[in-house]
């Protein structure tokens, strides 16, 4: 069994050279995504920018560890075992399953996931305002309530906005739902429009007409997929379209508030912080994220009939369609 | 490595090992390279998931797990034995069509167990730490298991499926259905891939479609360094190797994790794992050859 041997050797050298390098006085931050990606990757900057900014320093007073499950499920498992022994102060899951791997593992240690649309579906947290037990975060759901706040700031006359999705997708139906909410506290109605798949987009579109004041596009697959028929529509009945990703404003929508992911990171290591101060992370909320980036495309702004106030403009972060 | 960190990579190669004795089953006995488990072992998560949330017993949503697997399984034999399409082939239009299936069954792409009560919830509390009792309850399972398959590929009907993967013709000769053989171990192989998905879901809190990327990787990885850690030749020890294997693979993810003091970057991790598993693969052999050359020196 010199195999075996072999592991426990070089199991028994890890443990000694890993231990060398932690001293007292250190918080550590154990940081784990599901798989390297963009998003993912600006988002834990933005966790170590604000651990930063309010004053620990990585290498002297902070110790941050960072792991990648290469996008297999059962690494991401493994690797919430090993923070969970290792015992950081602080554990930092991006991600869904990372976030569900971690809360899994361990009961005592503060965990601050980030990057999760829906917390409390993958019952990380029983209550937003309230988590409880040893977990809080950050939720990247998009920021409906800033969408609608645009749609008025862009569209004055706005009284019935029209929601174009496909009902079959999970995310979809829960982003009406919070649609809704925030419409009805604004003083809006919401007129669904339902297509099943991308050539039901342009028809649903237009069975929108003369029905809603504006159409809003979530970042659903099957009509974002069709978008152009769906800009198309709206152009032809001076129909504004929103969508809710950025990306979309490009090929043709109004405008869009979008998460800038590294903001997401900081607004994370923000509640991090605030735990490494001795707060428990069963009081403070989970927060969702604040979009930061707004895309505005004024061309087709005025093919659709309406004009994007100088205000939105001046503050957009990016101006397409030029 | 920490204790919390052996034990958690024990119980994922536990787990893992239900895939290894189900790839060591196509694999090794039947001769049939099968990747229906990269779509198997979420099927199972996504099945057991899904019922219990519906509140069913989480035994009895393990086994109907089990089940499907197996049906996937029958799936890929069907395509292969009736259609006659190659079972490589075969296997990955299974695998590909068990996404969208999954996808199905649980309505969305991930399902949270965190809330539930699983196999595990009544052995919680008990006085041990959870880490050491989820390793054990996993560990009761793969000992039933490998004491039940030993059993089976030894009776008749098990010596007549290890036949038919050996030497088909000549199987059938002897009297052998060899294509109910081929049926029969595709359903068990998948079956228990199946299941090890469930146990994944339940002792990690969640089912995801991603889950299976990698599997068959994972289980003929656990089966070969099995059988060159412990060459056996009666099938009990066979079937340990596979359960061995898979504990080792895990420990040496583990090790790779901790790489970093060694200058390595968390990007690295396939890459170390990979070196790992090749060293583990490379030594006995060399050993071999050492011992060999110092016979004929000695002669």
């Amino acid at each position: 069994m010199t195999i075996t041997r072999l592991f426990l050797a070089a199991a028994t050298a890890a443990v000694a050279l890993t231990s060398a390098t932690a001293f007292a006085q250190t918080k550590t931050v154990a940081i784990t995504a599901i798989v390297e990606h963009p998003a993912l990757d600006a988002t834990r900057d933005g966790v170590i920018e604000a651990l930063k900014a309010a004053g620990y320093t990585p290498g002297d007073t902070l110790k941050v560890e960072y792991q990648s499950a290469q996008g297999n499920p059962a690494t991401a498992a493994q690797i919430a075992r090993q923070f969970a022994g290792a015992r950081p102060d602080v554990i930092v899951p991006i991600s869904t399953p990372s976030a569900q791997a971690v809360v899994a593992s361990t009961r005592d240690i503060p965990v601050v996931f980030t990057a999760v649309t829906d917390p409390v579906g993958a019952q990380l947290v029983r209550s937003l305002d309230k988590p409880g037990a040893n977990v809080t975060g950050v939720s990247d759901m998009a920021p409906v309530a800033e969408h609608v706040a645009l749609i008025r700031e862009i569209v004055p006359s706005v009284k019935r906005l029209g929601v174009l999705y496909n009902a079959g997708e999970p995310n979809s139906v829960s982003l009406v739902k919070a649609l809704k909410d925030e419409a009805q506290k604004a003083g809006l109605t919401v007129v669904e429009a339902t297509a099943t798949k991308s050539a039901d987009a342009q028809p649903a579109a237009r069975s929108l007409v003369g029905k809603a004041d504006a159409i809003y596009v979530p970042l659903d697959n099957t009509v974002v997929s069709a978008l152009e028929s769906v800009v198309a529509v709206g152009q032809q009945a001076k129909l504004p379209v929103f969508s809710a990703d950025t990306d979309s404003v490009a090929r043709g929508t109004v405008a869009s508030i979008g998460f800038d992911y590294r903001q997401v990171g900081r607004q994370t290591g923000e509640a991090v912080v605030r735990i490494l101060k001795g707060e428990k992370p069963g009081d403070v909320p989970v927060t969702f994220a604040k979009g930061t980036d707004l895309f505005v495309n004024p061309k087709s702004a005025a093919a659709m009939g309406v004009t994007i106030p100088e205000a939105v403009t001046q503050r957009a972060t990016k101006v397409v369609g030029q | 490595m920490s204790e919390i960190a052996f034990f958690g990579a024990v119980e994922i190669g536990l787990v893992y090992a239900l895939v290894a004795l189900g790839v060591y089953l196509s694999f090794r006995v039947l001769d049939f390279p099968d990747l229906t488990v990269d779509g198997s072992f979420p099927l199972g998560a996504a099945v057991c998931a899904t019922l219990l949330v519906a509140g069913v017993n989480p035994w009895i949503a393990s086994l109907v797990a089990a089940l499907a697997g197996s049906m996937a399984g029958l799936v890929t034999a069907t395509l292969n034995v009736r259609f006659k399409i190659l079972h490589l082939l075969a296997s990955i239009l299974t695998m590909i069509a068990l996404f969208s299936v999954n996808l199905r069954v649980m309505g969305r792409p991930n399902v949270a167990l965190l809330m539930q009560d699983t196999v595990l919830t009544p052995f919680y509390g008990l006085g041990l730490p959870d880490h050491v009792v989820r390793p054990l309850v996993v560990l009761v399972v793969v000992v039933v298991i490998v004491l039940l398959l030993s059993r089976f590929l030894n009776s008749e009907f098990g010596l007549a499926m290890r036949a038919t993967g050996v030497n088909a013709r000549m199987a059938r000769a002897q009297g052998v259905q060899t294509d109910f053989h081929i049926y029969a171990g595709m359903a068990l192989s998948n079956g228990l891939c199946a299941l090890a998905g469930a146990l994944f879901a339940q002792t990690n809190g969640f089912a995801d479609v991603t889950t299976g990327i990698g599997t068959i990787v994972v289980g003929l990885a656990a089966v070969i360094v099995g059988e060159t850690v412990l060459p056996a030749r009666a099938m009990l020890w066979a079937l340990v190797g596979c359960v061995v294997g898979s504990i080792l693979y895990r420990l040496a993810v583990q090790l790779a994790l901790s790489a970093d003091a060694i200058g390595l970057q968390a990007s690295d991790l396939n890459l170390v794992t990979a070196v790992l598993v090749a060293v583990a693969l490379i030594l006995p052999r060399m050993r071999l050859k050492a011992a060999s050359k110092k016979r004929e020196a000695a002669r």
